[in-house]
């Protein structure tokens, strides 16, 4: 049988290309790796390597010929024990045509496709190409019994329990990290960890987010479940490629072989006068992106329970914590294994006038908010989010049907930001429902400035709240 | 005692090949190879897309560090990872399918050339960014020393990864921890299209790991069984508990690359020098045929399976038909197991 030497594809964008020289003729002996032509595209000229050894029999397409389709036959082969006039010279086979056509449709396909994209709510319906969601029934908050005592438990602590009650559960949890070890953590959310637990489990690392988030993801891969500690979000900046490309991404590009059950947590957002690079919010940039869940607890029994779901998941868990609700305590429940379901919003507080959205220590503030706008007579529902990657938009638009008014809330810029998301899908969703147009309590569009004066006027608060509600409810 | 990196001492070759050796090292080589050149073929045809990076020239590399490894032991490297695959066993078919893009590849078509792996055959990956697989391998080194197994993860990068941040945190994480960790510089000698020397103050790579403590050895990785021999002290270094070690392969890639790349930034005559002279697969063979280890018959014989064996995996590369659309959904997030 003669081999057919096809025209190829230099790029994956070629479809055709000049056959500018041949590099061997008629009768030549061929030997796989052996340069027998060379083409040009309108970026560059390349050798066309043999793939088969044999004679050159026949050469169908003449030097200096333009256009050449991709995977049309320009020259025929003679295998050993074949002689080149036996060697059919039919310029091109239906075969090669039928997979250029082939490759055309295929093409097109997508485009048409991706027309579709953005309406993930037709899809949903047809079920079949819809994106798996949580069964949202199902994630419900474990029951507290009657009589539970509730001891006040400060964030941190309640963070550094949940650690602890993991480790000693599974002997693959390990925390590592800038300062957990023996300076006992940079915020004391590690403290006591080293001594429970010995320097193997809680692991002083040097001050490399980009080698030291990579190593977890690697430990992970090999079956431990790391909780990487970072001082800050803003230095996991460096890191961020290890968390989105590797931890994020691989378990769909393994098609669902590698898991990544890993937490990267530590405080996010603003501190108090630390100045633009150590005070971003990163909450829209994690929830951006498939293959990681992000959660952002308010309060310690939050914290307590949904660090206990994060170390647990089978998935990456980006865990955004905030300095500023470190010291403060909470009522926790004193019950054996709280953990928490995560991708579930918490109604803080019940109101028939105004939602107000909120996650982290925004939530605090939007408390406050609805205490006063309460004297004015305005009841506002306040739904703290606690995971913003799953969304639970579903509780959320249960109360936009309710209060017709909605107030998102966070500490970070609005550009592109989580209101931006809840309220398009409010607008999605609710639309009918809406007495006056979604609004958004969020960080001036600066880098957060040092000045006293200039970084209170940049954070969101309490007053911002209510000017917002105000405004929606249309109430000067 | 200081560790010193050190060019390898090792004799270039045994006296006396061992014949089930020497066949089996020529059998996994010109598989890559073949495979890589049908790889070539298919995307050449429109039936591979993307990015496409072969390793041709480089088998020496794979071959003899995998002889060096046993049950359990990790293998991890960037995106010119066919021959990797290959080396610790994946299915040919496999790996072929996942180049075309189809429901049989190892990740099911969703990952491509630059992204397969095998929990099986504790294949690690396949990495699109470069350096970002030095720490993982290095968290992989962290798992066994954690868990008290003797394992270790073979940790291979290329030159042009060789300059990244991330594998000097590595590096010193590694060397802090004595974690079991075996770390191959596949120096092909150019990073894309930018030579060692235009790219590296100091182009001597296996002395990269010095400031760390960590031992280095330069390695002929055009010749499999030097690669052999430096890699078994290598993998007996890291395994015995005293941590991390570097080898240099110094190897050539024939191709560009990746596929578009015309290569225009080194001599054809240089290609074709070490093809002529430094081939692994000839090197080899010429070895076999000069100690009569296997007859000329034999070895064409040999060719022939190979060839039939890629054939097959073409074939089966190209019939295996597109992922289910439903595919789409899946492997985003793993199911969380009810307490």
């Amino acid at each position: 049988m003669a081999i057919d030497v096809l025209m190829p594809a230099l790029s994956p964008t070629m479809e055709e290309g000049t056959l500018a020289r041949w590099l061997k003729k008629e009768g030549d002996t061929i030997s796989s790796g052996d340069v027998i032509a060379e083409i040009e595209t309108d970026k560059a000229t390349m050798e066309v390597e043999a793939v088969d050894e044999g004679t050159l029999a026949k050469i169908l397409v003449p030097e200096g010929t333009e256009n050449v389709k991709v995977n049309a036959v320009i020259a025929r082969l003679a295998e050993e024990g074949e002689s080149a006039e036996d060697i059919d010279d039919a310029p091109a086979s239906d075969d090669s045509e039928n997979t250029s056509k082939a490759q055309t449709e295929a093409k097109n396909a997508p485009e048409t496709e991706g027309d579709g994209d953005d309406s993930d709510e037709a899809s949903a319906e047809e079920g079949a190409s819809a994106p798996p969601k949580p069964d949202e029934d199902s994630l419900t908050d474990p029951d507290v019994p009657e009589g539970t005592n509730f001891v006040d438990t400060s964030v941190r602590d309640a963070l550094r329990d949940a650690m602890a009650e993991e480790m000693r559960r599974d002997e693959t949890v390990f925390v590592m990290g800038e300062e957990v070890a023996e300076y006992q953590g940079a915020y004391k959310v590690t403290r006591e960890l080293l001594q429970e637990f010995g320097d193997k489990r809680v692991v002083d690392t040097p001050i490399t987010e980009h080698g030291f988030a990579g190593l977890g993801v690697g430990a992970a891969f090999g079956g431990l479940k790391p909780v990487v500690e970072f001082m800050t979000f803003n230095f996991a900046m460096q890191a961020i490629d290890q968390i989105i490309n590797s931890a994020a991404k691989t378990l769909y590009m393994s098609g669902g072989q590698m898991g990544c059950p890993i937490v990267f947590r530590g405080p996010n957002g603003a501190a108090s006068r630390v100045a633009a690079q150590h005070s971003q919010d990163y909450s829209s940039w994690y929830a951006h992106v498939p293959g990681l869940k992000v959660v952002a607890p308010y309060d310690a029994a939050d914290a307590k329970g949904l660090l206990k779901a994060a170390i647990r998941d089978p998935n990456p868990v980006v865990f955004l914590e905030h300095e500023l609700l470190y010291g403060e305590s909470f009522p926790v429940p004193d019950i054996e294994d709280y953990v928490l379901p995560i991708g579930k919003a918490r109604v803080r507080r019940p109101g028939a006038d105004v939602t107000l959205v909120a996650h982290s220590r925004m939530v605090g503030f939007a408390l406050q908010a609805a205490e006063k706008l309460a004297e004015d007579g305005i009841e506002a529902e306040v739904i703290d989010l606690r995971s913003l990657r799953p969304l639970d938009t579903a509780t959320v638009i249960e109360s936009v049907k309710k209060t017709n008014r909605i107030v998102t809330c966070e500490e970070g810029w609005r550009f592109m930001g989580v209101g931006a998301e809840i309220c398009a899908t409010v607008v999605n969703e609710a639309f009918d429902y809406l007495d006056a147009p979604p609004t958004r309590v969020h960080q001036k569009d600066v880098p957060l400035p040092y000045a006293a004066n200039l970084e209170a006027m940049s954070l969101p608060g309490t007053a911002d709240i209510i000017k917002a509600a105000k405004q929606v409810c249309y109430v000067k | 005692m200081a560790k010193t990196p050190s060019r390898s001492k090792t004799s270039k070759s045994p006296p006396k090949l061992q014949r089930d050796e020497a066949l089996k090292y020529y059998r996994d080589m010109l598989l890559i190879r073949r495979f890589e050149e049908r790889a070539g073929q298919l995307y050449g045809m429109g039936k591979i897309a993307g990015f496409c990076h072969l390793y041709i020239g480089q088998e020496a590399v794979v071959t003899g560090m995998q002889a060096c490894l046993k049950e359990g032991d990790q293998i991890v490297t960037g995106y010119r990872d066919h021959g990797h695959m290959l080396a610790c066993d994946m299915d040919a078919k496999g790996v072929m399918a996942e180049l075309t893009g189809r429901k049989d590849g190892y990740s099911k078509g969703k990952g491509g050339s630059m992204h397969m792996f095998s929990r099986e055959k504790n294949f690690f990956g396949g990495h699109g960014i470069v350096g970002a697989q030095v720490p993982i391998g290095t968290g992989l080194g962290f798992s066994n020393k954690y868990r008290g197994t003797d394992n270790i993860c073979v940790t291979y990068f290329g030159d042009g990864a060789a300059n990244q941040g991330q594998v000097y945190e590595s590096f010193n994480m590694a060397s802090l921890w004595d974690l079991p960790v075996v770390y191959v510089i596949e120096n092909n000698q150019y990073a894309m299209g930018t030579s060692v020397a235009r790219a590296s103050a100091e182009t001597e790579l296996f002395k990269r790991g010095i400031s760390f403590e960590i031992e280095g050895e330069e390695v002929d990785g055009m010749d499999v069984y030097a690669v052999k021999a430096a890699g078994e002290k290598a993998v007996k270094y890291a395994r015995s508990g005293k941590g991390p070690y570097i080898l240099e392969m110094k190897t050539y890639r024939y191709r560009g690359h990746s596929m578009s790349d015309p290569a225009k930034y080194r001599k054809r005559e240089e290609v074709d020098d070490i093809r002529t002279h430094h081939d692994p697969i000839d090197g080899l063979k010429g070895r076999i045929l000069e100690q009569e280890i296997a007859t000329e018959e034999e070895l064409k014989d040999l060719d022939k399976e190979i060839k039939e064996l890629v054939k097959e995996a073409a074939d089966f590369s190209l019939d295996s038909p597109e992922p289910d659309p439903e595919e789409l959904w899946t492997d985003v997030l793993r199911e969380v197991e009810s307490a």
